[in-house]
């Protein structure tokens, strides 16, 4: 453990004086961000529309990139590889809705939240006797070089990271509040009687959501697929979303977004600043630790809902 | 009778099968039992399980040719997880099974070997974790019931300061370079640690530590170091994930990957494959050959794969994790062989195999009659050394197969022996293990 003035004054005298260095911190923690909004992302929408955390979404991750991987292994393009594991996303949707959900509904939310938790141990199991558990490469000719501009490394992998999730969260806030399927999904995460009573169909409008989430999984296993390589520890990258959410509330397309860059940039600067003062690798533990000090002022995250209950 | 009521009836009519037929066999059977502590499942197992079918596949070898001395071996895999507190569960439930009980655990971690090397005193079982596990158990004078044969992480981490010397000019050269151990933050990723830090006293490196978090599939801040640092090299210790990342990173930041020197655990298949062309020039230690170029190999797939028994796939066998397990049952089943001699051809119980090992004399001859000549060292045990300070070679990837490009590099004994003896017997103090004469008396 360094002394106070290691701890408090070097880090601070080391940003004003390499400049250049901490922005490249910043940016380094912006892109990681990213890719935990990327997962994010997926716990959100499921929340949103039946305000139940769906364990299983880290390994939806996993097993979307390894049915993708697996399609592309016949021969097949990716372009078609993509849309068939797209298809894939929304079979898995209907049987879950079939299967799991369909005779859980009005059940508590703890059931439905065991129930994903379930859902995510039968799909590690499924992936691996489908497509074996060794490390797979995923190239979809994704650039990964990296190139200088104005003293500043940047990876042509993590500005298209950047881009694709710009995209996905303006498609997701536009479907969530411009469209009537939108508003039909927000109305059954309030309350499933009440959806059913007012007409919205609660089958066909799990089936919607669940699929989004689905294709929201590909997206960010292919993401993090393309940087790690196609294998099991693919389903952790949830660990990594669960700080993200309580930042940026469970109920907030933008705040997966926000709350993963908020998270990427105070893990990072944590990290490079105070790490060696702490004996390094604090990152981990400092996202869980930024999203509990947001806790303490905004248990519903900074863009959640407020959620008011009669008792 | 409904369906779920037949499905449990048969359910019970078949655990009352085993029940009396299984227990007859088993007691009427000559066989020695081998644990496998394996992980096939979890974020591992792509490390796992190459390494538990070559060790599976060798004793299907041995036993399709009739057993050690004509004694079978029954394998029986336990599946930990990588996870300490599951290992700990596996090793209780299995070291009595068998004729004789355990013969020798193999952990695969060293999180679950610190856990066990306590309870082997108690249980009378050695434990073999073979290049990795407690450094100072090279100290059998202390350390009785473990070893880890034929080298450890501080021989290592010597052995590649050794090699970065030697391509530095000499080791005079490595004053003022900068060296960065890039490590799995865990028990088994700081060992080198100490090493490392003696060395650079030694030789005059500036020696950077930066720990990486399980599983490290996100390490943007310690390669932000990296580039920060400049290091002239790089000496990673990581393990599954983290090695694909690393060198993903490491390139990203235009790092050089002739530079770049994985451990043991870091120079797999499939730490580089998943890299593609970046990881190209990437360098990394082995104890032991890669590839399937050696008679073993022909035979395993002929008598094993041939028979329908292989563990794996095919294509697997000669991958470096393979070989690993391999090499692993070859000094299992040798030192089993050498308690015979002494003992007698039964099924051996683990205090006679513990005997094996600690007297285990693996010649080039006998290598070349297993059909492994030239793919490890020979190498000879004895009761004060249980690890033999053994040599390493540095392979490089060449973006197809791993290529040997150094010769055997003997580790500085000269350093890493006396820091063994310091910690065993620091060891031996705290917790109050009698230190043994070896003078054949114990």
């Amino acid at each position: 453990m360094g002394t106070v003035y290691d701890f408090i004054v070097l880090p601070l005298i080391d940003i004003v004086e390499y400049p250049l260095f901490f922005i490249e911190v910043v940016i380094g923690g912006l892109s990681a961000g990213v890719m935990y909004s990327l997962v994010a992302l997926g716990f959100v929408l499921i929340f949103k529309a039946s305000g139940v955390f769906n364990f299983a979404q880290g390994v939806l991750a996993l097993f979307a990139a390894l049915t993708l991987v697996g399609i592309m292994d016949w021969g097949i393009p990716a372009p078609l590889a993509i849309l068939a594991t797209a298809g894939v996303m929304v079979a898995l949707a209907i049987a879950i809705e079939r299967l799991m959900l369909r005779p859980l509904v009005n059940q508590d939310q703890i059931i439905l939240f065991m129930s994903t938790l379930g859902l995510a141990y039968f799909l590690e199991g499924l992936g691996d006797t489908l497509w074996g558990s060794n490390v797979k490469r995923l190239d979809l000719g994704i650039p990964e070089k990296s190139f200088e501009f104005q003293g500043i490394l940047l990876n042509q992998f993590e500005l298209v990271a950047a881009g694709t999730a710009a995209v996905m969260v303006t498609v997701l806030a536009v479907f969530f509040h411009r469209t009537r399927v939108g508003r039909a999904l927000r109305a059954v995460a309030d309350d499933h009687q009440a959806a059913l009573s007012v007409g919205i169909p609660l089958k066909s409008i799990w089936i919607i959501v669940w699929s989004v989430a689905g294709l929201v999984a590909l997206v960010a296993g292919i993401m993090w697929g393309t940087k790690s390589g196609v294998q099991f520890s693919l389903s952790l990258i949830a660990l990594k979303a669960l700080p993200v959410l309580i930042l940026g509330g469970f109920t907030s397309v933008p705040g997966a977004i926000v709350g993963g860059l908020i998270i990427g940039v105070g893990e990072k600067v944590a990290e490079v600043y105070w790490g060696p003062a702490l004996g390094g690798a604090i990152e981990g533990w400092f996202a869980y630790m930024l999203a509990l000090v947001f806790l303490m002022f905004r248990p519903q995250g900074l863009f959640g809902d407020v959620i008011i209950e009669r008792v | 009778m409904n369906a779920k009521k037949l499905t449990l009836g048969g359910m019970g009519a078949a655990v009352f099968a085993t029940l009396f037929t299984a227990v007859p066999v088993a007691a009427q059977e000559n066989y020695m039992f081998l644990p496998s502590l394996v992980y096939r499942t979890g974020a591992y197992a792509p490390n796992g399980v190459p390494f538990a079918n070559g060790y599976a596949d060798y004793i299907a070898l041995v036993n399709a040719r009739g057993g050690v001395n004509g004694i079978k071996i029954k394998l029986t895999e336990c599946e930990t997880g990588y996870k300490t507190d599951v290992g700990v569960e596996c090793y209780e439930k299995l070291k009595n099974e068998g004729p004789a009980g355990a013969t020798v655990f193999n952990p695969l971690s060293t999180g679950i070997t610190y856990q066990l090397i306590e309870k082997t005193w108690v249980d009378k079982v050695p434990v073999h974790s073979m290049g990795y596990g407690r450094t100072a158990a090279a100290d059998g004078r202390v350390f009785k019931w473990t070893f880890n044969f034929p080298t450890s992480y501080w021989s290592q981490a010597s052995a590649v300061i050794k090699y970065i010397g030697a391509q530095e000019g000499g080791m005079d050269k490595l004053k003022g370079k900068k060296i960065t151990h890039v490590y799995h933050n865990s028990a088994y990723g700081k060992e080198a640690n100490p090493t490392l830090k003696i060395l650079a006293k030694k030789f005059g490196f500036k020696l950077n530590l930066l720990p990486v978090d399980h599983p490290g599939q996100e390490q943007k801040a310690t390669w932000l170091q990296v580039r920060r640092i400049k290091p002239d090299w790089i000496f990673m210790s990581g393990w599954g994930v983290m090695n694909q990342v690393a060198i993903k990173e490491a390139a990203a930041i235009n790092f050089p990957m002739e530079k770049f020197i994985g451990n043991w655990w870091s120079s797999t298949e499939s730490d580089v494959v998943p890299a593609g062309d970046s990881a190209i020039g990437y360098k990394g230690t082995a104890f032991h050959g890669a590839g399937a170029n050696w008679p073993v190999f022909d035979a395993i797939k002929k008598e094993v794969y041939g028979a329908g028994k292989g563990a794996g796939p095919i294509e697997g066998v000669g991958e470096v994790l393979y070989n690993r397990g391999l090499i692993n049952t070859v000094y299992t089943t040798e030192a089993m062989r050498t308690a015979m001699a002494k003992f007698g051809n039964k099924a051996l119980s683990g205090e006679e195999v513990r005997w094996g090992l600690e007297n285990l004399n693996l010649t080039a001859a006998r290598l070349d009659e297993l059909g492994l000549g030239g793919f490890a060292n020979p190498i000879k045990i004895s009761c004060r050394d249980h690890e033999t300070n053994g040599p390493v070679r540095i392979q490089q990837w060449d973006g197809k197969k791993w290529v040997v490009v150094s010769d055997w590099i003997t580790p500085m004994a000269d350093v890493v022996r006396p820091m063994i003896e310091k910690a065993a017997m620091a060891y031996a103090k705290e917790k109050k293990v009698p230190v043994r004469k070896c003078d054949g008396t114990d």
